[in-house]
């Protein structure tokens, strides 16, 4: 029941925006803006073409980012799943970068590859890759039994079974590791802009917040919260159409 | 008499009789400290259907892998129309326990599979698939998942699966185990079917000594610890008397009892 499905999302939309409706006009702060001021600034912003020109620039370490995390992450997740020696490697190293406070962590890079896009790419990177890498790596090495045996046994060669098995089998968990990892890679973008040198949408942020405008301040956030949904909504509908029979398991006899 | 001496002559007259296509020898396994085989020797009649009948942890399934070529035997060796096994082949084809049917693939694509990795042609294998998925009943369902099928419909998947590579040996482990039993009858009907249409040789893991019964040209009953055969049956007299009369022959009975009889005392 797909409408069904969309009244209720509408409906948890409805109740969260008429929350922060409220919570801006009883207001629980003098810096928290209405919901309707800040959508009145993100409509300005718009006309005007301001969040146009921010995203231009806080896109490019985003794209860049989440397109090495996600290929070089599912890569190398790959390769640690699928061997032993790997696994001892690199799993160590990814799951230090997950648990590191890169916050802290960033005037290091800053002094290493300077104020530059490398910087604010490699942000995004620590933020987006563990989760993925380790997904993949998990599920990889979970992959039933007796699915190789059936690979095995129907003569499919080492690259088939990883191709043709091992990948598909692993799908539902790598597509979960992407969602987080897409969403901390977000998350790592706004960071970096406000850390390293404020650009784009981080920009917006700053400068916002130091002449008091908190409605365009919070349009802002709302605006890279409302791509980053619907970027994990076209990711679901990627893994829905590239692995359709995954959806859902088998039901019991 | 001695277990061994009963194994011996038994081998004896069996290689006698028939023309092996497949020959076990001498094949031991350990896992370590565990011995699964110990020194077993078994010979598989060709264009007949032989069960592996035994308590769990007589290693029959680990026997059934290795004739597969999915695990090596620490020593021995199976030869398949002569031919020594060092891995799977194309020879032989297996169906498993748990259907092992792959969820994100269509029915058509699941039978096709053993094709597409021989390299067959997507029209020719899918041509192929079609027909076999025809022949275990399961026309009409060639786009559907293997999840909106059930039990015993993903079994007949991955049995059509095993047909479409048309190997000379069936391996079949526990295939009927994780069906419901009127399922599991109507299978057991249509395996006897099968074994008289087709040319094959099935080699076919149970621990149900009725099924093992009716299906069986030969029974080799397994013993744990050490494992070993301990003795080869070979029912006669009621397997061209139709399907609808062997649960009620008298031999049939006899036997079920009989090796009901050899096997309690290995059942805690």
């Amino acid at each position: 029941m797909p409408n069904r499905a969309l009244f209720l999302k509408l409906l948890s939309a409805a109740i969260l925006f008429g929350a922060w409706e409220v919570a801006g006009r009883i207001p629980v702060s003098f810096a928290f803006p209405t919901f309707l001021e800040s959508m009145r600034a993100l409509f300005a912003m718009t006309l005007d073409g301001t969040i146009f020109t921010a995203y231009a620039e806080t896109l490019k370490p985003l794209a860049i980012g989440v397109a090495i995390s996600a290929v070089l992450g599912i890569a190398i997740g790959l390769w640690v799943g699928l061997s032993n020696t790997f696994d001892w490697l690199f799993s160590p190293i990814f799951i230090v970068m997950q648990a590191a406070p890169l916050a802290a962590l960033i005037p290091l890079l800053v002094l290493a590859y300077g104020i530059g896009l490398t910087s604010k790419v490699l942000v995004v990177c620590i933020m987006a890759m563990p989760v993925i890498v380790l997904n993949t790596s998990g599920a990889v090495r979970n992959t039933p039994e007796s699915f190789k045996e059936m690979g095995r046994s129907f003569l499919a060669s080492e690259t088939s079974i990883i191709l043709r098995i091992i990948i598909p089998a692993a799908s539902p968990v790598i597509f979960a590791g992407l969602r987080l990892g897409i969403s901390a890679g977000f998350i790592g973008a706004i960071l970096s802009e406000l850390k390293i040198t404020p650009t784009g949408v981080g920009d917006i942020i700053t400068y916002s917040r130091s002449i008091a405008d908190y409605p365009s301040m919070y349009a802002a956030i709302f605006s890279i919260i409302l791509l980053a949904v619907l970027f994990l909504n076209l990711l679901e509908k990627i893994e829905v159409t590239l692995f359709k029979g995954n959806q859902r398991d088998y039901v019991s006899n | 008499m001695t277990m061994s001496q009963t194994k011996e002559t038994l081998t004896a007259a069996g290689a006698a009789e028939f023309e092996s296509a497949v020959s076990a020898r001498n094949i031991s396994k350990n896992y370590g400290e565990v011995e699964a085989l110990r020194d077993m020797s078994l010979e598989f009649p060709r264009g007949q259907l032989t069960s592996l009948l035994g308590p769990s942890g007589c290693g029959k399934t680990t026997l059934l892998k290795i004739i597969a070529g999915l695990l090596e035997p620490s020593s021995g060796e199976i030869e398949v129309n002569g031919k020594r096994v060092t891995g799977p082949g194309p020879d032989r084809a297996f169906v498993f326990q748990d259907f092992a049917l792959l969820p994100w693939a269509t029915v058509l694509r699941n039978v096709a599979f053993g094709l597409e990795m021989r390299g067959v042609a997507a029209s020719e294998r899918e041509a192929r698939a079609e027909k076999y998925i025809k022949e275990v009943g399961l026309a009409g369902f060639e786009n559907s998942y293997p999840h909106e099928l059930s039990g015993g419909m993903r079994q007949r998947v991955g049995l059509a699966r095993a047909l479409a590579v048309d190997a000379q040996v069936l391996l079949m482990d526990e295939p009927f185990s994780a069906v419901d039993e009127q399922t599991r009858r109507k299978f057991q009907e249509d395996l006897l079917q099968l074994v008289q249409n087709e040319n094959k040789t099935f080699i076919f893991v149970t621990h149900s000594i009725e099924e093992a019964v009716y299906v069986s040209d030969q029974i080799a009953i397994l013993l744990p610890r050490p494992s070993r055969v301990s003795e080869i049956i070979r029912p006669s007299s009621f397997r061209n008397k139709g399907v609808d009369n062997i649960r009620r022959d008298p031999e049939y009975l006899d036997i079920v009892d009989e090796i009901w009889a050899s096997l309690r005392s290995y059942v805690e």
